[in-house]
């Protein structure tokens, strides 16, 4: 398979590989997202944070084709698209993880990263399959010890390596993480960072929802909140985190503010 | 030290994690296989120990239920219903039920005896037209399925009842058309035998082709530096299948031997297991029974692979209802009727299809209608009627359906797939 970390990187900035621009998802009387707007370019890596229900999955599931979107316009590589499925997104080289990680439990490891792109699918090539397996798993330093079990008796972490293993199959130009590093341990969740970093030097671009400030101060480019399904402004990386998240919650003068002030006088005092 | 270096290098791609349980002897494969009894991964293990009780207790009862003579018939009156449930296999494992696959079979048989009896079609032309209304039903179930959201379990009651309306409609006054005996797919079901010569020499061919595959397979594994079975294992593998198949040949040919029939129900089973476990199809439906939500984010096209798997069952299912009007020569009011349907559902899930889906196989069809057709028949020999038979069978389906919850949760608590 072409290893994602070695091509030549392509030059970041430039064009946008896709734009969402006015956006609006609504289930019955909730307005998930309202007139969103977002830019990723190739070699770029943008986070969406916001706080729960502030629609970040809801846009994500509407770049995977889960969800169609009720107005609002999509454009890959400058062309108008629409994504209606799932299968229009991989064909355009959108690839996901989910945040519920979209796995078949009684599928082994295998089995779930070829799900939909089986090779030769008349009469399976299960050892090539099985060997591709090994080296995208070596690759995102998975400890896994075995792919011919079950899905199901993988630990959390070990499941979102699988899933997030699966988006490099295939060539996508564009990954899209929905908390892709929610379920890991320490040394996994640096994987996953150095990953996104080398997905970037190979000139993808990244959109990587986020609930942790840390990881997206470490390998984002640009912040965009979300708030109540709407925009609500767009940081540059090295942003203050208060104003990052006072943009998400809504107020300078929050919870979260008050606990870091709190803190630092407890320092203070120290 | 240095030694665990070297050794660790030389490990398969596959088994170089340190956690793993490793070795590649007989003993090994024993443990695997015990550790996987343990945690739930029940098999083939509780329908051959059934069939091995219910064969004991029939044969003490009765001696001439082990029979040459009697084992024949056996074989040859599980084909039709077998056929059925080989379709209800694959419906079970996209997670969903076709109840009415007893009235499709009922239905089919009296097209068949209709077209080729009343107006003299050829016999291909008769029955591809049944055939081809199996194929129809299985597309309407799927549209409304897919497309309407009706769960299958109330959209195949409908048709249940519809179509045996339409069979008995059929049949007319009389209610019962006899298929002339002379005719080619009588002489099919009930008089077909292999010659003893080429019985053998399948059998020779299914152990030799068994090893061959899994001599090539292991050794591209081990070409590609993954773990294989031992070429001693695939002998005695074959071997044993070799022996097994030989023996069961050798003496249903002291009576009349192998139907052609049977080979036939057989050969459906295999290319089914093949379907299922070597294609992108198999694959899909797999997923989409464990996870259909899951399968539509692959890029599976759902409805499709729903579509494909409910036609596959009415038409499994007509193919099922001509061949039981062939047994009898004739197709009348009760073909397909009384418990054909539930016979048909109870060996998929005896056989160890979960009801739940996403999990199961081709064989469970052929296991599990044995297990029936053993009880049915042995009950007969013993001139009970059919009072008893319903009794033992329910009584059977409670026990397979009761040791699939319990191996699943067994599952769950070993972390293997529910
Ligand atoms: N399938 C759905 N049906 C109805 N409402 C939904 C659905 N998915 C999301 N929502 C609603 O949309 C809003 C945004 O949800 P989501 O995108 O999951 O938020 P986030 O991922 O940012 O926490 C929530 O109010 C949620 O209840
Ligand atoms: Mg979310």
């Amino acid at each position: 398979m072409n290893d994602p970390v070695k091509e030549p990187a392509a030059a970041p900035g430039g064009r946008p590989i896709l734009s969402l621009r006015g956006i609006s998802k609504n289930f019955g009387a909730v307005a998930a997202l309202t007139d969103v707007d977002l830019d990723v370019s190739p070699g770029e890596v943008v986070a969406v944070v916001g706080d729960n229900g502030a629609g970040k999955s809801t846009l994500v599931k509407v770049l995977a084709g889960v969800h169609r979107p009720d107005a609002g316009t999509l454009t890959f590589a400058d062309r108008e698209v629409t994504v209606a499925s799932p299968a229009d997104a991989h064909a355009l080289g959108i690839a996901t993880v989910f945040q519920d990680l979209a796995l078949c439990e009684n599928l082994n490891v295998i089995q779930n990263l070829f799900l939909g792109r089986e090779l030769r699918r008349a009469r399976l090539d299960e050892v090539t399959m099985e060997i591709r397996s090994w080296e995208l798993l070596r690759q995102l330093s998975a400890k896994i010890p075995t792919v011919r079990v079950p899905v199901a008796s993988l630990s959390g972490g070990q499941r979102q390596t699988v899933a997030i293993a699966r988006t490099l199959l295939g060539d996508p130009r564009v990954i899209v993480l929905d908390e892709p590093t929610a379920a890991l341990g320490v040394a996994q969740t640096a994987e996953v960072l150095n990953l996104i970093e080398r997905l970037r030097e190979r000139g993808l671009g990244v959109i990587m929802i986020s609930h942790n400030m840390e990881d997206v101060r470490a390998v984002a480019d640009r912040v965009v909140v979300l708030r109540l399904g709407r925009n609500n402004g767009v940081f540059a990386a090295e942003a203050p985190s208060e104003e990052i998240v006072a943009a998400m919650i809504g107020a300078s003068d929050n919870v979260v503010s008050r606990r870091a002030g709190r803190a630092r006088s407890v320092k203070g005092e120290a | 030290m240095a030694d665990v270096k070297a050794a660790e290098t030389a490990a398969p791609l596959d088994l170089l994690d340190e956690r793993l349980r490793r070795g590649d002897g007989w003993r090994s494969v024993a443990g695997g296989l015990w550790r996987r009894v343990r945690s739930g991964d029940l098999g083939v293990l509780p329908i051959v120990l059934g069939l091995v009780v219910i064969w004991t207790v029939f044969q003490s009862l009765n001696s001439v239920f082990l029979s040459s003579a009697n084992l024949v018939n056996l074989l040859m009156e599980s084909a039709s219903v077998g056929i059925i449930a080989l379709g209800v296999v694959c419906v079970l494992l996209v997670g969903q039920i076709d109840l009415s696959v007893g009235s499709v079979s009922g239905l089919s048989a009296a097209l068949t005896a209709v077209t080729f009896v009343s107006h003299g079609w050829p016999l291909p032309l008769s029955m591809a037209a049944a055939l081809g209304a199996g194929a129809l039903i299985g597309v309407v179930y799927a549209q409304m399925v897919t497309r309407l959201g009706v769960p299958s379990f109330v959209a195949t009651l409908a048709g249940l009842l519809s179509f045996l309306g339409i069979q008995l409609w059929l049949l007319g006054d009389t209610g019962a058309i006899n298929l002339p005996f002379e005719s080619d797919l009588v002489h099919f079901a009930q008089l077909a035998f292999l010659p003893e010569w080429l019985s053998y020499v399948l059998v020779v061919v299914a152990a030799g082709w068994l090893f061959a595959t899994g001599y090539g397979l292991a050794r591209t594994r081990r070409a590609a530096g993954l773990s294989a079975r031992s070429t001693s294992l695939l002998v005695a593998r074959s071997a044993a299948v070799l022996l097994g198949l030989g023996f069961a040949v050798w003496y249903l040919n002291r009576a009349r031997g192998v139907g052609w029939l049977f080979v036939s129900f057989v050969v459906l089973v295999l290319l089914l297991h093949y379907a299922l476990t070597r294609t992108g199809w198999g694959r899909s439906v797999f997923a989409v029974g464990g996870n259909a939500e899951a399968a539509r984010r692959a890029g599976i096209n759902v409805r499709r692979v729903y579509t494909s798997v409910f036609v596959l069952c009415s038409t499994l299912a007509a193919l099922g209802g001509m061949i039981a009007a062939a047994r009898l020569a004739a197709a009348n009011q009760a073909t397909g009727a009384g418990d054909v349907n539930l016979n048909a559902i109870a060996a998929a899930v005896i056989g160890g299809t979960s009801l739940f889906g996403g999990r199961g196989s081709a064989f469970s069809a052929l296991l599990g209608i044995l297990v029936i057709q053993s009880i049915s028949n042995g009950l007969t020999l013993l001139d009970l009627d059919s009072s008893f038979r319903f009794i033992i069978t329910g009584l059977v389906l409670a026990l397979a359906v009761t040791l699939d919850s319990v191996a699943r949760r067994s599952r769950v608590a070993h972390g293997r797939a529910a």
